[in-house]
């Protein structure tokens, strides 16, 4: 198990790595199966996440819904891509801002029994993400975009 | 609060990040910012107004200059949130080692 990790590979992407001591299949079921999510994607201390409704299938549409003392927020989206226990490709709408989604993606790598998950949100216009779904990995996310993380440094 | 979809939109264009990096060297009239780009006024100005409205630059008022400057409470801002976001995180994935060492307990048991 490594500790988490957070990069702004770019001004637009966020990256979140960490391994887990299991299997891919199992993590793989933690990240897909409503039960399963319910129990750990809970956020900050003191909530909750009472409805989680997954129907995993491209087009397939998903939301999450977390309670703190009186108060409610929901998360929604849809899968784009889908390739079981190694990709997942979805969009995310919080309803506190309906107007911003942004494009999750989450690659899930076994290896000698651990499990590393890397999460990267895309908050790049749509039309840079779309250029970003026809060519992963390839245009739309090169280094030359300064980091955030630079672009913070230096200001603060 | 910073809205951070909003600063991640206004992040998402390449002129708008040539002119934070532009600003980021000092403050710089309209003019000044214009010169490199091969671009109307209008155009930056309206870039301009993207970036003041996500909170990252602001206006200062001298005499019939408008200087434009970076703002770096936006920025340690943005910072913070990333540091919330971190630790949401950390702890939803302390919660997920818990619960994938439940579902090999489940499995050997089978």
């Amino acid at each position: 198990m490594t500790p988490l990790s957070m990069t702004t590979p770019t001004d637009t992407t966020i990256e979140i790595t960490r391994s887990f001591n299991a299997p891919v299949s199992m993590v793989w079921r933690a990240h897909t199966e409503p039960d399963l999510v319910k129990q750990w994607m809970t956020g900050p201390p003191g909530h909750t996440m009472p409805e989680c409704e997954i129907d995993l299938r491209v087009g397939g549409a998903y939301r999450y819904v977390w309670v703190w003392d009186d108060n409610r927020m929901s998360a929604y989206g849809t899968f784009r891509e889908i390739e079981v226990e190694r990709w997942l490709l979805l969009t995310e709408t919080f309803d506190i801002f309906p107007d911003n989604e942004t494009l999750v993606e989450q690659v899930f790598r076994e290896r000698e029994g651990q499990t590393t998950v890397t999460m990267s949100l895309h908050y790049d216009s749509k039309e840079t993400r779309d250029g970003v779904l026809q060519s992963p990995m390839k245009e739309g996310l090169e280094a030359s975009y300064q980091s955030l993380e630079r672009l913070i440094s230096e200001t603060v | 609060m910073t809205n951070l979809d909003t600063v991640f939109q206004a992040l998402s264009d390449p002129t708008r990040r040539a002119i934070l990096e532009r600003l980021i060297q000092g403050e710089a009239t309209v003019d000044e910012i214009s010169e490199p780009f091969e671009m109307s006024q209008p155009s930056i100005s309206r870039h301009l107004k993207v970036l003041e409205q996500a909170g990252l630059i602001t206006t200062r008022i001298d005499g019939t200059s408008r200087p434009r400057r970076i703002e770096p409470l936006a920025f340690a801002a943005i910072e913070d949130w990333l540091t919330r976001y971190r630790a949401i995180w950390h702890a939803n994935y302390e919660r997920l080692d818990d619960l994938l060492e439940e579902l090999k307990q489940e499995d050997d048991e089978k």
